[in-house]
């Protein structure tokens, strides 16, 4: 898992443009939108559709999405337990 | 009908024109047939959370705008009015390339919301909460015309007080490949001080953020007065002479009046012939500079024009570097800009000293 936190990281900081951003800067409990990262829903659109072309994960229910993507932490976790890639 | 004043000038372009201080004491010189701009710091003027998801276009014409606003002593404008012939077009080619990569799946928003015409000028009334008016003008090489015809009536008529107009125009790669393949783009590299000696088809082609603060108050610093401006989609080499002495006419001037004639050459062999017809015809005994030597060629160049103009007129200091001719005035009164692209799109600008 620690190695997709890693990969999740990097994604992050390249397709959402994070250019003053590295990895070592993103704890893994960080809060992705709000206070931390600071993402917003266009960013949160950008992660679904990640989930399902690198990982091949389908959002059915976008209410799923606000605890999936808590932290690097909960993405991990949940690409770990339902990712088919 | 109210006058119309420029007061306040913000220029991002191929030389290092972002700096107000100066005016092309130091120029950088190009052998290339494509060249880009020399970008401020970027982050100096934008805020990192802000400017990561804008393009290239996008922060030149944000930074333009805010070099402008800052010059003119203003804090917002009632309206701003941009002008670019392409739009941007690093996010289209970016959201049409995914289209293509990703075989029509996993489509995501960012460079499509930020690739519509309107982006930069819709970004600065954001960044400055102006909830007036706002307008983009697509209208090819007469994009920014476009604008600067929509801010002078607005101004004229008293609609608004102060609008913040600009052309803008970035370099997409796959557009420069384009314009490569249907020869608008020179071949070869040619050196900017040899540009209207090439003696080959195309343009040095470019791109550029130039903005202005046009109100009908004058200021202790405004740059110069507009008194007018005209464009035509189509105009023939015979017919220019007597469009411009129509033209001058209707703003009670003739050729004689004219100090200074800024032209639009850039190089090529075939479209450059317009300019020679007046630069060795009826304005032949009228000082002539050029400029496209130095900003390249891009659907909105004229509004570098624009700004040679407005800064001539306020520091009435001509730089060595955009005499075409070795004529010279005491003193700079009144001004005309002539610009076309490839034959189209012609378009008279006349400004006075103020």
């Amino acid at each position: 898992m620690g190695n997709i936190k890693l990969e999740l990281k990097e994604k992050i900081i390249e397709q959402l443009n994070l250019e003053d951003m590295t990895v070592d800067e993103i704890a893994d409990k960080d809060p992705l939108f709000g206070e931390g990262l600071g993402l917003d829903s266009i960013d949160a659109l950008e992660l679904i559709v990640m989930l399902d072309k690198d990982y091949g994960i389908k959002l059915a229910d976008p209410k799923e999405g606000k605890k999936i993507f808590e932290s690097i932490e909960t993405m991990a976790a949940y690409i770990t337990e339902h990712g088919k890639k | 009908m109210k006058k119309v004043y420029i007061n306040g000038v913000g220029s991002i372009s191929t030389q290092r024109t972002f700096d107000n201080k100066a005016f092309l004491e130091e120029v950088i010189v190009y052998e290339d047939n494509v060249i880009t701009v020399v970008d401020p710091n970027y982050k100096d003027y934008i805020p990192p959370a802000a400017a990561r998801r804008m393009a290239k276009g996008i922060k030149m014409g944000m930074v333009a705008s805010k070099i402008a606003l800052a010059d003119s002593g203003l804090e917002n404008v009632d309206a701003v009015i941009t002008g670019t012939g392409l739009g941007c077009t690093i996010d289209s080619e970016k959201f049409l390339g995914k289209l293509i990569d990703n075989k029509e799946e996993y489509l995501t928003p960012t460079s499509f919301i930020q690739s519509t015409h309107n982006t930069v000028a819709g970004q600065i009334a954001l960044g400055l909460g102006c909830k007036g008016y706002n307008f983009t003008y697509v209208h090819a090489s007469i994009s920014f015309e476009s604008a600067l015809l929509d801010a002078l009536s607005q101004l004229q008529n008293d609609e608004e007080n102060n609008i913040l107009i600009g052309g803008i125009d970035e370099s997409g790669e796959q557009t420069i490949k384009i314009h490569k393949l249907i020869h608008h783009v020179k071949k070869e590299a040619v050196k900017s001080t040899e540009l209207l000696n090439s003696g080959t088809e195309g343009a040095i082609f470019s791109e550029g953020a130039n903005f202005f603060v046009l109100s009908n108050k004058k200021q202790q610093n405004s740059y110069a007065e507009i008194i007018a401006t005209e464009t035509f989609n189509t105009l023939s080499k015979e017919n220019l002479p007597l469009a411009i002495t129509s033209f001058l006419k209707e703003n009670k001037m003739d050729i004689a009046d004219i100090d200074t004639l800024i032209l639009g050459n850039n190089g090529d062999i075939s479209y450059d012939p317009y300019y020679h017809i007046l630069s060795e015809g009826s304005f032949k005994n009228t000082q002539q500079l050029y400029y496209k030597h130095l900003c390249g060629e891009f659907f909105t160049a004229t509004s570098f024009g624009f700004w040679l103009a407005s800064k001539l007129l306020k520091t009435q200091t001509v730089p060595e570097v955009v005499k075409l001719n070795d004529l010279n005035n005491n003193g700079i009164g009144t001004v005309l800009l002539y610009n076309q692209y490839r034959g189209e799109n012609h378009s008279f600008t006349l400004f006075q000293k103020c």
